[in-house]
C-alpha cells in the first residue's frame, strides 16, 4: 500500500500522550476526579473497540453488546460475593468457592462472555440486517431480565463490591494505578485488533461487510468467520464488564439494559465505525459530553441527539476519521 | 469419450407457476466450452445458481467431477473446483484489484484462521494474485479500488478472482454483459486458451462469441433445453431458429 498517512500517526500519538499523561495532570490540576472518568472513558472505548470488529470490519450490527459487559461484570461481582461471604457458587456442578483475584476473576469473566457469545452468536448469526439487530437485542434483554428477578444476586439492586480485584503486587484500589492498568489492556487490545483486521482473516471479516455472497462463491464458509469474531468481540466485552465492576464496585442489571447497548454504538458512530480509534475518540466524547452536559441539565441527551446527527451527516467516518483526513481511508 | 464432468438430470425450478428450469437435463464434457443460449428469462442465471448452489431446486440431481453434490453448500462447491461469475458483476468494492484476487488465493489455500500476518505482505497471496492480473492485462490496476475501476475492467477482474482459485469448472453469467466490442473481443481472447484447462459452462447473449468458442451448446426455452448438441447442429435445427435464433 501506500506510504504510511503521517497526519494518522500524529494523531494517534497525541492521543497516546493524552491518555497518558491524564493522572499526573489530574493530580496536578487538583481535580483527582478526573482519573475516575477518564477510566470510564478508557473502559468503554474497549467495549466500542470490540463492537467495531464485529461491526465496522464484519458488517454485524450488534445491538446486545452491553449483554457481555453484563456477564463480564457478573462473573466478578458473583465470584466477590461468594469470596467474601464464604460461600459455594450454586447451580454448579461441584464444589466451586468464590475468588477476589483478577487472575481468577477476568479469565473467567472473558471465557464466560466468549461462550455467551458463541452460543448465541450461532443463532444470530443465521438472520442478517435488521433481523440480526432484534435477535442480538431479544438476547441481551432476556439476560437483563434474568439478573432483574435473580434474588440471589441482589435483583435489580444488584451486588455491591467491597474492594477491587486481588492482584499481587498491584493495588488496584488506587485509581491511578487502576486507570494505567485499564489503559495497558486497551493499547494491548487495539494493537492485537489493527494486526487482526489486516490479516487474512480479517480480510474475510472485511469481505463479508462488503459482499458476503461473493465470498461463498469463491468457497470461503462465511459463517464460522463471522461466529469466530462475534466471540472475539463478546470476549473482550466481557473483560470490559469485568473491568466495568471494579471501576464502579458495583454490579447490576443495569449494565446489560438495552440502553447500555445503544450507548455504546452511540460511541461507536460519534468515533468513526471501521477506524478502531475512533471507539476510543467516540468514548472519551461521549462521556466528556455526558459529563460536561450533566451539570448543565439532567436532559443532556437533548444535546446528544442533534451532535449525533450532524456528525452521521457531515463525518461519515466520525470524529477520529474527521481528524486523520480523507486519505487514510485503510489502515 | 470421457464421463462428462457435469451432468444435470431433471433439474426442476417453478417460480409460482413460471417455469425457470423444466425438468432440464444436460452433460458437459470435461474440458470443453459449453454455450448455454436462450431467450431473455428462458431459465440461462438461474439455471447457473442452482448449479452454484445458490437456489434450491425443486427436483432434480447434480453431479460434479463424479460425486453427486445436489446437496453441497455454495461454499463447498466452490471449493470443489465449480465456481461462477455473476451477470451483474460481484466484487469486494472497497478492496483493490490486487486484493481482491488474494482473496481469492486465499480461498483456494484452505482456511483463513489466521490472526496476525498482514495479509498484504505475505508472498503467496500477493505473487500469485498478480500473475492472474497481469495474465488478464490489468497488472497496472492493481493497486486501484475495484470500485474506482471501468465496467469493462470490473468484469474481467471477476474473471482474475475466479481464475485464481484454480478452478476444475467455470459457470458464466454473460462475461461479456455491457461490455464494448473491444473488450468483448478481449475477453474471448482470454477465455480461448482456457480450452481444455478448464471447463466452462458459457451463458452468452452475443452468438457471435457463443459460435466462435463452443465446442457444444445447449438451447434453453422456457426452462427445458430444447437441443444440447455441435454448434453446427444447433445452427441448423429447425426448432432452434423458429424459437430464438430467428434469422440468425
Ligand atoms: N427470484 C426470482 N423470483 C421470481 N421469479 C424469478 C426469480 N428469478 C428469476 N425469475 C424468473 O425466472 C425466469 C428465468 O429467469 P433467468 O434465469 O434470470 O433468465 P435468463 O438468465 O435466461 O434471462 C424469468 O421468467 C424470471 O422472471
Ligand atoms: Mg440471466
Amino acid at each position: 500500500m501506500s506510504a504510511p498517512p503521517r497526519r494518522k500517526q500524529v494523531v494517534n500519538l497525541t492521543g497516546l500522550l493524552v491518555l497518558l499523561a491524564l493522572p499526573p495532570a489530574a493530580f496536578a490540576l487538583g481535580e483527582p476526579f478526573l482519573i475516575s472518568v477518564a477510566t470510564r472513558i478508557v473502559i468503554a472505548a474497549l467495549a466500542a473497540l470490540s463492537l467495531d470488529l464485529i461491526l465496522g470490519f464484519g458488517g454485524m450490527v450488534s445491538f446486545g453488546h452491553a449483554a457481555f459487559l453484563g456477564i463480564g461484570a457478573y462473573v466478578v461481582g458473583i465470584l466477590a460475593h461468594h469470596d467474601v461471604e464464604s460461600t459455594l457458587i450454586p447451580f454448579l456442578p461441584g464444589a466451586w468457592h468464590g475468588s477476589a483475584a483478577a487472575l481468577v476473576q477476568w479469565p473467567l469473566a472473558v471465557l464466560a462472555a466468549a461462550l455467551f457469545a458463541l452460543l448465541t452468536g450461532a443463532l444470530c448469526l443465521r438472520t442478517s440486517g435488521v433481523y440480526f439487530i432484534m435477535v442480538t437485542l431479544a438476547f441481551a434483554q432476556m439476560l437483563y431480565h434474568f439478573f432483574v428477578s435473580l434474588p440471589a444476586y441482589g435483583g435489580h439492586d444488584g451486588i455491591n463490591l467491597w474492594q477491587r480485584s486481588m492482584v499481587p503486587g498491584v493495588d488496584l484500589s488506587k485509581d491511578w494505578v487502576f486507570y494505567y492498568v485499564c489503559l495497558f489492556i486497551l493499547l494491548a487490545a487495539l494493537a492485537v485488533f489493527s494486526r487482526i483486521v489486516n490479516s487474512r482473516f480479517g480480510m474475510v471479516l472485511q469481505g463479508c461487510k462488503q459482499n458476503e455472497a461473493r465470498l461463498a462463491a469463491l468457497g470461503i464458509a462465511t459463517g464460522r468467520y463471522k461466529l469466530a469474531a462475534y466471540t472475539l468481540a463478546g470476549a473482550i466485552a466481557g473483560l470490559a464488564g469485568a473491568l466495568t465492576a471494579n471501576q464502579t464496585e458495583f454490579v447490576g442489571p443495569s449494565l446489560m439494559h438495552w440502553s447500555r447497548s445503544g450507548e455504546i454504538l452511540v460511541m461507536l458512530i460519534l468515533g468513526g465505525i471501521g477506524t478502531l480509534y475512533g471507539a476510543v475518540a467516540g468514548a472519551a466524547t461521549f462521556l466528556a459530553l455526558e459529563e460536561i452536559l450533566t451539570s448543565l441539565t439532567e436532559h443532556w441527551m437533548l444535546f446528544l441527539g442533534p451532535i449525533l446527527v450532524f456528525v452521521v451527516l457531515f463525518a461519515r467516518r466520525g470524529i477520529y476519521g474527521w481528524l486523520v483526513g480523507p486519505e487514510s481511508g485503510d489502515d | 469419450m470421457t464421463e462428462p464432468i457435469l451432468e444435470v438430470s431433471g433439474l426442476t425450478k417453478f417460480f409460482g407457476a413460471v417455469a425457470a428450469s423444466d425438468v432440464l437435463t444436460f452433460a458437459v464434457e470435461r474440458g470443453s466450452i459449453h454455450g448455454l443460449i436462450g431467450p431473455n428469462g428462458a431459465g440461462k442465471s438461474t439455471t447457473i445458481a442452482q448449479l452454484s448452489g445458490e437456489l434450491r431446486p425443486d427436483a432434480g440431481r447434480i453431479r460434479f467431477a463424479g460425486t453427486d453434490i445436489s446437496a453441497w453448500p455454495v461454499h463447498r462447491r466452490a471449493h470443489a473446483g465449480l465456481q461462477r461469475s455473476y451477470q451483474i458483476t460481484s466484487l469486494f468494492p472497497d478492496f483493490t484489484a490486487a486484493e481482491n484476487v488474494a482473496l481469492a488465493v486465499q480461498a483456494r489455500q484452505g482456511h483463513s484462521f489466521r490472526f496476525l500476518a498482514p495479509a498484504r505482505e505475505i508472498p503467496s497471496l500477493r505473487e500469485p494474485a498478480l500473475a492472474v492480473l497481469g495474465r488478464l492485462g490489468l497488472a497496472a490496476k492493481a493497486d486501484v479500488p475495484a470500485s474506482r475501476l471501468g465496467h469493462g475492467e470490473q468484469r474481467q477482474l471477476e474473471l482474475a478472482m475466479v481464475l485464481a482459485t484454480r478452478p476444475k469448472m467455470l459457470l458464466l453469467d454473460e462475461p461479456t454483459a455491457g461490455m464494448s466490442r473491444t473488450e468483448s473481443r478481449r475477453m474471448m481472447g482470454i477465455l480461448r486458451p482456457l480450452k481444455g484447462k478448464v471447463t466452462i459452462l458459457l451463458v452468452e447473449h452475443d452468438m457471435d462469441v457463443v459460435f466462435a468458442l463452443a465446442d457444444a451448446i445447449t438451447v434453453l426455452v422456457k426452462g427445458k433445453a430444447i437441443i444440447t448438441g455441435p454448434p453446427a447442429d444447433v445452427r441448423a435445427n429447425e426448432n432452434v431458429r423458429r424459437a430464438y435464433l430467428g434469422n440468425y
